[in-house]
């Protein structure tokens, strides 16, 4: 008897999870990026694939518990033998992970190996305990020269840079927030001041991690004004928590308001 | 019998002359100590303050109700008095200075910046860290490694009771920062003897200095020290101005 309740609880669970992911309840945020249908297109994949195999694998739990579950003579043998199930699940599950990383990697490379749009904007990000600060090239269309000595967060110069030196940093605008022009190409240049940190905005579909000493690009295109959240999802000490910034997708006129008002509070 | 009575009698008596003193002290103190006055100032241009944007954190940028804060490196008031400089005497101390205050100094996060910017106090002097803001702080003064202070680095949640801490050395100024916020800037200034901080007009002033000759030296975060020598005589002011140049 307990068997056969097990059995009706697994299928029930099964089903109403299945449902869950299949109508999207709980689904990932919409997508504002030209690059993201191919994420989300992976991402349905690997679900539907890994999905098929938990519910079969969920369906053959439950049959068993159903039909061995209460009796007092268990079968002594699995039926076929345990040899050939082991061999066919392996090729299975190898075929599988091989595929998925096949298909996988071309979403992937479509991000990483593409070189970026020439005419892409440029911007830097600075990532450190706990904030995320940003940095446009102004008129000029050149950044100065970092110097890490010269990082003072009391004076608010968060990069590291010389304006009384040097001429390329003179005009250079520094933000606490990401604010960018919608569909032009962006291409961020990460670095960390500190630690590993990252860079993720869900409905962007950017997640890359910050690795100190590296100067890491991402590019990618907008499609839609908004709001969002970047945060980090990168264990980085105490205040890791309350890491974040925001990025504002504006129209091209919004946004050269905005860049002018934050070259106005330099 | 009789000596252990005497000996409370005059224990008494000694505890009773040492209580009129004590209470009698200001007004002895003052026909027997000085005071220095004076006001500091910049002259020039002061440097442009950076608007700070808070927007990682909502519940600061609501804090601030709208108004720009800025940076608060230079701090310049009505005709160039120059604010947050630190008065202190460096040289010249005899060690008959009034007993060190037992109010402790305040130190608060509100708006998530530090109020005041800079908090002067003696070495031994208690000071409490508040935190007023709805959000959590993170308070880490750094001194200097050789210095003899010791480094700490504590979290204040909101509604998190003070912070009591005491500093053992002189240390003119220990800058603090804060983890989560890292526009926030604040200066304890750790002096011996009397010391005076500069109002928003630049005025300062420092009370009960025993007469004689000192060395007073004057601390500002951006533009660093100066030093003049003073004399002070009883029941009379002596004045000292600071004159910084914008650099």
């Amino acid at each position: 008897m307990v068997g056969k309740i097990f059995a009706v609880v697994v299928v029930l669970i099964t089903l109403a999870t299945a449902y869950c992911v299949m109508a999207h309840v709980w689904w990932m945020p919409v997508d504002i990026s030209v690059h993201g249908p191919k994420i989300d297109h992976q991402i349905e994949e690997t679900i539907l694939v890994a999905g098929l195999l938990f519910v079969a694998g969920q369906l053959v739990l439950a049959s068993f518990a159903f039909v061995y579950g209460g009796a007092t003579s268990k079968p002594k043998q699995i039926p076929g033998g345990a040899k050939p199930l082991v061999i066919f699940a392996f090729v299975l599950v190898g075929a599988e992970i091989l595929a998925l990383s096949f298909i996988g990697s071309k979403a992937w490379g479509a991000v990483y190996f593409e070189a970026p749009d020439p005419g892409s904007m440029r911007i830097d990000v600075q990532a450190g305990q706990f904030a995320y600060y940003f940095r446009y090239p102004g008129p000029d269309g050149k950044f100065g020269p970092l110097h890490p000595d010269l990082i003072n967060e009391g004076t608010q110069n968060y990069f590291g840079i010389d304006t009384d030196h040097d001429q390329d940093a003179k005009d250079d605008i520094v933000t606490a927030e990401l604010a960018i022009p919608v569909n032009k190409p962006i291409l961020l240049t990460l670095h960390s001041k500190d630690v590993g940190h990252s860079f993720y905005v869900r409905e962007l579909r950017v997640q890359q991690d910050f690795v100190p000493g590296l100067n890491i690009p991402i590019h990618f295109t907008a499609t839609q004004t908004g709001r969002f959240e970047i945060v980090c999802t990168q264990l980085c000490g105490l205040g890791h928590y309350n890491m974040k910034a925001y990025l504002s997708v504006l129209s091209p006129a919004d946004f050269d308001d905005w860049l002018k008002k934050q070259a106005a509070a330099q | 019998m009789k000596t252990q009575f005497r000996i409370a009698v005059l224990t008494l008596s000694l505890l009773l002359v040492a209580g009129l003193f004590v209470r009698s002290a200001p007004t002895v103190g003052a026909s027997a100590t000085g005071q220095i006055v004076g006001t500091a100032k910049l002259e020039g241009q002061a440097p442009h303050q950076k608007p700070i944007d808070m927007s990682k954190d909502p519940a600061c940028a609501q804090l601030s109700g709208g108004a720009t804060v800025t940076s608060e490196n230079v701090v310049v008031g009505p005709n160039g008095g120059l604010a947050n400089v630190v008065v202190y005497i460096s040289q010249g101390l005899t060690g008959n200075e009034a007993a060190i205050s037992s109010q402790p100094a305040t130190f608060d996060q509100k708006g998530c910046k530090y109020v005041p910017h800079v908090v002067a106090l003696n070495v031994g002097q208690h000071m409490t860290v508040l935190n007023s803001d709805k959000t959590a702080h993170n308070i880490h003064p750094q001194p200097s490694p050789t210095g003899g202070n010791a480094q700490w680095n504590k979290s204040q949640t909101v509604g998190g009771g003070p912070i009591d801490v005491a500093w053992t050395n002189v240390e003119v100024a220990i800058p603090v920062k804060c983890n989560i916020h890292p526009w926030m800037r604040g200066y304890i200034a750790v002096v011996k003897g009397p010391f005076g901080l500069s109002n928003d007009t630049g005025a300062f002033k420092l009370d009960n200095v025993p007469p004689g000759t000192y060395t007073l030296t004057a601390w500002q975060e951006t533009y660093g020290t100066q030093a003049q020598n003073v004399t002070v005589a009883a029941g009379k002011p002596a004045t000292t101005d600071f004159t910084y140049k914008a650099k």
